[in-house]
């Protein structure tokens, strides 16, 4: 069937800010749909609260709204743009409720608008607990015993009858929100309360666990003709009970075999076939471990993280192939745009093996619990190709930049085996490397596989991986016994630990031979990676598509070809706090403006949920680990004429002087000042001679070091490791005890760099993010923070343009900057933080490199930054691109760009804002007004206030002066306040009405059961520093984000979120951002 | 121990000896599926070939008796990049090492098996040996391999008896050129009784038995080879019996009213081709096993008509007769391995006997 002609102008909407459960892969599908659809000549308008995404640029859609995507906006949109069709499927669940609100409504049909891709019946009939349980009987699809309750006396009747563990799932939420699984009457009362709350419809479905049995998914697709294919099945190694998004997968499923196989993808085709999904689909399955009985977990009828998964291990691009469906064609009638010769309708077949692994964020959060469950916790991921699963396992370890490199890098050796024992019953990020130990100290692989549930096939991989330590490490033994490194380490042996892919530096950390000389017995040998395709067709057909992956075991295919110049972009890795997609973006910016230049472009990347790892972005792809290893092995055989490092965030800058030695030059900013700027003497040289003030600090390596320094420059001190990113490991320290317990953090990770202790200096922050030719420096605006210096710029609001600030501090800011540019010699790009205090200016970071506001800024002045520095690295100048050096002229409306965090999904973690880095994601307020902007920012960032108008202030003494003005707001808002008991007197004093209420150790009811009453909706709550912090606020925060209750920990933005509700005009402006 | 597979246009693999370790000279192709390796390994179209499995990792649940489609092994030889060293699945119960080994079925691990099957589908399928002795001059096994002719497979693989697997519904005969156990299951699943022949019995005694309906199974080899079968054949043919037809009887079918088949470069052997019903214009994704192919532009339209066509390379996949009850098909509607999308194609077969009556 060919394109239905009545579909001319569509809204995709976005999935918003990045939170845990709903990361880049939505921009990834959204962006290829949007550029599918395009392609056939349709109109595409966007919506997306999130300025990080590569949809939201106008050369990937026409008409562009970076709004709140709330329902008010999409019907403010629809009336003012109106298309005739929406495509809410590709948005991931934020995008697929707000679709299913409008269509509910009515509002859709009233203003002559379809849905696309799906339809709202198929959408209940998936989504609905009680539907979908109705359809799944109705073609004999076994799910397990559940039952969908409204309340919890209905939950705990139920159980009684199946009996526990039960699984709790509420409906319409992400990522497992507010699920988990309840072992008692106890525990169920307090998982089922919560998620009745976070469900959208306040249902929740309790079934029988069937925690253990194989977790299986199918990716399956169907045309409105009714085809129906299989893309990919996938296996999580974690058994049923560990949500799929922390879950270790495997592509495609080992353990099964044809009869398991093919009875799960007979029962995809046909769960697809009687929702009538027109589009891709995710079934998710338990598979009973020794039987055929299976049942069906749950199904996404729309692109989904796995998808994401499945589209880069095949090849095979769903969410493109999802969006022509959506007009109208069929499978048999859309090519496969990898081989050219086959088509859509072909399943792909892979020759290789792929591994998932989850990026979780207990590195930046310590006091999280490890533990892994319904609930999701990871930000992002990695993905890894291999011929053979033990390779595609080290790779995807060394790929998560978490200081892992093989199944030694977590020790547990000084476990007794009675802890390893009780360490392996419990279920966190650490679990392989748990059994690792296991299985070096002989436990047996049914003992394993009895507590972990883990499949015997895979325990036994990871046997063969330790079995290879110990064979490395009897070449060690042998090598101080004095047999020569060569003979010790055997072809045999170096060509089978290349072959499950052991990294140099681990070979040489176990056998004690030098890494350099690991490599020269590999290239004597000629033991070197090669290259092989993703094809979708295990070779079937030649493909065209330069898709490639390294292994150690066969030929080389990957074609080296030199017609043109040809760049290196070194991708950024997984998402995890810190490093999102802002450097996505970023990447595959330059990316195209290098080819638009003449280049040949190769990225080398990691991320599967990303649109640098779509097939078509660059000329070539390799999907690969960014270690230095790793790189110079794809760099021996592209000899690229450069490398782009200044676009990857910090997983690139890392690669720098790697590159250098391999003689790959760096385009762009020169390695040594890059390194300039990160070393704090050469920094503070440049700083002198260009005479600009940074706040007085020193270079320590121990806590005495740095105490002593701290005493030099009296406290507060800002205490950090150098060469970080996201501010991981930074503290403000108030007196030395704080400083024993934060180098103490620092040190738990691997420093190889020194610990910078500066003096804290409060006052407001901005940011400047700059492009330098070496001569001409072009500055497209000034961002100013709301919080007050001390919060991590990524986790502060930002305003552009500057709007506090005098004519002299901007006159300062520009000068500063274009010095602290010449000096640095910059080529390409330059962000700088600076300290506002009255009219003095200090520096507080340079990086001579892309930052995460490059997206932010690009989209709202309109200048595309990247493009740019780009072409400026190939040689350009500003003025020749026609730009006038110096800062651009304001905008005349504000651009807000707001932190959005995913603190509910990691309990224990600690929600208060510092300098350590936070939030997951971001959203963009847009508008003439400020407040107007405020208000959208914080309406994007899901903070739709007011709802009861109670709120509960608790503040330090020293903030008890600053706060009464915003509670006199919050007053006049009519907000009624409470307080603990000193925050009370003084708002009492000055004549703001507050009601006292009791601390948490005091008797009911005292402030928690306040915030348990789900009446409340706010809270300020400036904690203490260091030694005072208190237990009490801890919890007090902790249950008030797991009940969904607001916490701001900044009176900053406590004022600028009254501020947003004192903008009284709700009806929104809306920007389209393409004609900026 | 080493193992070499040598092709005979010089190409020499080296790799570890699996199986047996005695030298064996047969076609080389290739499989893509990505599990069902008993069931190809099982399959008697596999007879006079060595298959190649471009999937890397093989043996993984190891070997579950009861999915084996025929008695014992058929291929000459078994390529495979890696075996599982431990099978983990609930049904396994042996290895796939030993099942080749108890089988004298040689075979070589280790290889580069995609590079392998680049050269396959890039100069085509060929003849090739896996050794386990090292040739200094490889002139001597490339001629004996150039000599190599894939004969008399049929034969080979048939039962030699024919016996019942009794049913109460209709009375089915089944032609055995080779077949797939789960063509003769698939009919009992629709209670049919199914009698099974032996490939080189009369029409004559196939009708006098007067069946509801004739399969005719797949089956290996070139099936222009299988002159006196075809002579039967076009005897069914002429009886107005119904008639389902399954790759090589698809084959076997076409030669017998006139149209000729050719052999494709490099085949089709897996679990994904899409085959489009030229009258429902609807696609399904079907298990192939395949190295010959009806050409349709040698079909009489007066005798038969192309019912399924292969989306990727338009090759025919499937024919229904003019005036007859008669369909046949390329690819295989019994899967085992690969997918059962098309297992309605028993069905039809079973509402045409009934039409029929």
């Amino acid at each position: 069937m060919p394109k239905n002609p009545d579909i001319k102008k569509v809204l995709v909407i976005g999935s918003g800010p990045i939170i845990i459960g709903q990361a880049a892969e939505f921009d990834y599908a959204g962006t290829q749909a949007c550029r599918s659809l395009k392609e056939e000549g349709i109109e595409v308008v966007l919506l997306n609260s999130n300025p990080a995404t590569i949809m939201t640029d106008k050369d990937i859609a026409d008409r562009v709204y970076i709004e709140p995507l709330t329902t008010e906006v999409v019907e403010q949109l629809i009336l003012k743009e109106k298309p005739d069709s929406v495509l809410p499927t590709l948005g991931g669940q934020a995008g697929l409720n707000l679709a299913m609100e409008l269509e509910e409504a009515g509002f859709l049909k009233a203003n002559n608008v379809r849905l696309i891709g799906t339809t709202a019946q198929t959408i209940k009939k998936a989504e609905d607990r009680l539907e979908f349980k109705e359809t799944m009987e109705k073609i004999g699809e076994p799910v397990a015993p559940s039952k969908v309750v409204e309340n919890i006396q209905d939950g705990i009747a139920f159980t009684n009858t199946i009996g526990y563990p039960v699984v709790l799932r509420p409906a319409y939420t992400l990522g497992g929100s507010g699920g988990g699984i309840a072992h008692n009457e106890e525990e169920l009362i307090e998982i089922l309360g919560n998620g009745l709350r976070l469900s959208r419809v306040g249902q929740v479905l309790v079934e029988r666990c069937i925690a253990g049995w194989k977790e299986i998914e199918y990716e399956v697709m169907r045309d409105s003709a009714g085809n129906v294919i299989t893309v990919c099945n996938m296996e999580n190694i974690d058994p049923v009970g560990v949500h799929t998004g922390d879950s270790i997968v495997v592509a495609p499923s080992q353990t099964l075999g044809d009869k398991e196989y093919q009875m799960l993808r007979t029962s995809a085709l046909n769960i697809i076939t009687e929702l009538g999904i027109t589009g891709g689909c995710n079934v998710q399955y338990a598979l009973h471990p020794t039987s055929f009985e299976y049942c069906v977990i749950e199904v996404n009828p729309r692109v989904s993280r796995s998808s994401a998964l499945a589209s880069k291990a095949t090849g095979y691009p769903i969410a493109k192939v999802a969006a022509k469906i959506a007009l109208g064609y069929t499978l048999d009638e859309i090519k496969n745009a990898v081989t050219k010769k086959t088509y859509a309708s072909f399943e792909p077949m892979l020759d290789y093996c792929v591994v998932k692994m989850p990026r979780l964020p207990f590195d930046k959060f310590i006091s999280a619990k490890r533990t892994l469950g319904t609930q999701m916790k990871a930000t992002g991921e990695v993905m890894s190709i291999c011929t053979n699963f033990e390779g595609a396992l080290m790779k995807a370890i060394r790929s998560l930049e978490q200081h892992v490199d093989c199944l030694m890098s977590y020790d547990f050796s000084h476990l007794t085996d009675y802890q390893l024992d009780e360490m392996l019953h419990k279920v966190d990020d650490r679990r392989i490397w748990v059994i690792a130990e296991a299985l070096r100290r002989g436990m047996d692989y049914q003992k394993i596989h009895d507590i972990t549930q883990i499949d015997i096939w895979f325990i036994d991989k990871l046997a063969i991986l330790v079995e290879m330590e110990n064979a490395l490490k009897a070449a060690g033994e042998a090598v101080k016994a004095g047999v020569p490194a060569a003979e010790a380490l055997s072809e045999e042996l170096l060509k089978e630990a290349k072959r499950i892919e052991f990294p140099d530096n681990v070979i040489a950390r176990i056998t004690g031979i030098a890494q350099e000389e690991v490599k020269a017995l590999r290239h004597q040998r000629g033991i070197r990676a090669a290259y092989k395709m993703v094809d979708t067709c295990a070779a079937e057909f030649a493909a065209e598509t330069p898709y490639y992956y390294s292994i150690f075991d066969g030929e080389n295919e990957a074609v080296s070809t030199h017609d043109r110049k040809k760049v290196l972009v070194l991708g950024s890795g997984p998402i995890r706090i810190g490093q999102g997609i802002e450097f996505d973006f970023c990447s595959v910016h330059s990316t195209w403006a290098f080819g638009r230049e003449g280049y040949e472009t190769i990225i080398v990347n990691n991320n599967p949920e990303t649109v640098s790892t779509d097939f078509d972005i660059a000329d070539k792809l390799y999907f690969e680990p960014l270690t230095p290893e790793d790189v110079e092995s794809i760099v021996d055989v592209e000899k690229p004429d450069g490398a782009v490092v200044q676009f990857g965030g910090q997983t690139a800058i890392k690669l720098t002087e790697a590159l250098m030695k391999m003689g790959v030059p760096i385009l762009g900013t020169a390695a040594e000042d890059v390194d300039a700027a990160e070393d704090r003497e050469r920094f503070d040289e440049i700083l002198e001679q260009c005479q600009i003030p940074r706040p007085a600090g020193e270079t320590v390596f121990t806590a005495e070091e740095a105490k002593a320094a701290a005493h030099r420059l009296g406290y507060p001190v800002l205490v950090r490791p150098s060469y970080v990113l996201g501010g991981q490991g930074m503290q403000i320290a108030i007196n030395d005890q704080d400083i024993d317990e934060f180098i103490g953090i620092i040190n738990q990770i691997a420093q190889e760099h020194p610990i910078l202790v500066d003096k804290y200096i409060m006052g407001k922050e901005l940011e400047v993010d700059a492009i330098c030719d070496g001569q001409d420096i072009l500055i497209p605006g000034i961002m100013e923070h709301i919080e007050r210096t001390g919060v991590h710029s990524g986790d502060s609001i930002s305003v552009y343009p500057a709007y506090n600030i005098t004519e002299g501090n901007v006159k300062t800011i520009v000068s500063y900057t274009e010095k602290l540019a010449r000096a640095l010699h910059v080529k390409g790009m330059i962000n700088i933080q600076f300290i506002v205090d009255g009219e003095n200016v200090y520096i507080i970071e340079v990086n001579p490199r892309s930052s995460r506001t490059v997206p932010y800024i690009s989209k709202v002045t309109g200048i595309p930054i990247v493009p740019l520095a780009t072409q400026i690295i190939c040689g350009h100048t500003i003025r020749e691109l026609g730009y006038t050096p110096g800062l651009q002229p304001k905008a005349d409306y504000y651009a807000i760009k707001m932190p959005v965090f995913s603190f509910e999904k990691i309990r224990g973690a600690d929600i208060n804002l510092g300098p350590e880095m936070k939030s997951t994601g971001e959203c963009l307020g847009i508008a003439k007004s400020f407040n107007e902007a405020l208000y959208k920012a914080f309406q994007g960032a899901g903070i739709k206030l007011p709802k009861y108008k109670n709120m509960i202030i608790t503040v330090r003494d020293q903030d008890k002066e600053e706060v009464i003005p915003i509670a006199r707001r919050f007053a006049a808002i009519g907000y009624k306040i409470f307080a603990t008991k000193g925050t009370a007197r003084a708002l009492n004093d000055a004549g703001v009405k507050a009601i006292t209420v009791r601390k948490l150790e005091q008797e009911s009811p005292n402030i928690l059961d306040l915030v348990l009453g789900h009446e409340i909706d706010l809270i300020i709550d400036i904690p203490h520093q260091g030694a005072e912090r208190s237990r009490d606020g801890f919890i007090i925060r902790r249950n008030a984000i797991e009940t969904g209750v607001n916490v701001l920990t900044s009176l900053d933005t406590a004022a600028a979120l009254a501020t947003s509700m004192e903008n009284k005009a709700r009806e929104l402006t809306l920007i389209d951002i393409a004609t900026i | 121990m080493k193992a070499y597979l040598i092709l005979e246009d010089g190409t020499v693999f080296t790799g570890v000896s699996i199986g047996s370790a005695r030298e064996v000279i047969s076609e080389i192709v290739f499989n893509t599926s990505m599990t069902g390796y008993l069931e190809v390994l099982t399959d008697p179209s596999y007879a006079g070939q060595a298959v190649v499995m471009t999937y890397p990792l093989i043996g993984n649940y190891g070997i579950c008796r009861e999915d084996m489609e025929s008695l014992k092994p058929w291929p000459d030889g078994y390529i495979v990049r890696e075996l599982s060293r431990l099978p983990s699945n609930f049904r396994s119960e042996d290895t796939i090492q030993h099942f080749l080994e108890e089988n004298d079925i040689p075979g070589i691990s280790g290889i580069d098996t995609r590079a392998l099957t680049k050269i396959l589908r890039e100069k085509g399928t060929m003849n090739g040996m896996i050794t386990t002795k090292e040739y200094a001059d490889l002139s001597e096994p490339i001629a004996r391999m150039k000599a190599y002719q894939v004969k008399g497979v049929v034969k080979a693989t048939t039962t030699k008896e024919s016996y019942v697997l009794p049913g109460e519904g209709k009375k089915v005969a089944l032609l055995d050129l080779g077949a797939k156990k789960n063509i003769a299951r698939s009919l009992n699943e629709r209670g049919c009784q199914v009698t099974v022949y032996p490939a080189d019995t009369a029409a004559e005694e196939i009708l006098a038995a007067n069946p509801d309906g004739i399969m005719l199974s797949n089956g290996p080899g070139d099936p222009a080879e299988n002159v006196e079968i075809i002579q039967e054949i076009r005897k069914l043919y002429e009886s107005n019996v119904p008639i389902f037809a399954i790759c090589l009887g698809h084959q076997l079918m076409a030669l017998a009213t006139g149209a000729s088949t050719y052999k494709l470069k490099y085949g089709h052997r897996g679990g994904n081709h899409p085959v489009k019903d030229l009258e429902t214009g609807r696609v399904y994704i079907s298990s192939q096993n395949h190295g010959y192919a009806v050409d349709a532009r040698t079909l009489d339209p007066q005798v038969a008509e192309p019912a399924f066509v292969n989306v990727n390379d338009g090759t025919n996949e499937g024919l229904k007769y003019v005036g007859k009850n008669i369909f046949t098909v390329q690819y295989h509607p019994e899967a085992c391995p690969g997918p059962q999308d098309s297992s309605y194609l028993f069905d039809r077969f079973l509402k045409m006997m009934e039409v029929n009556d």
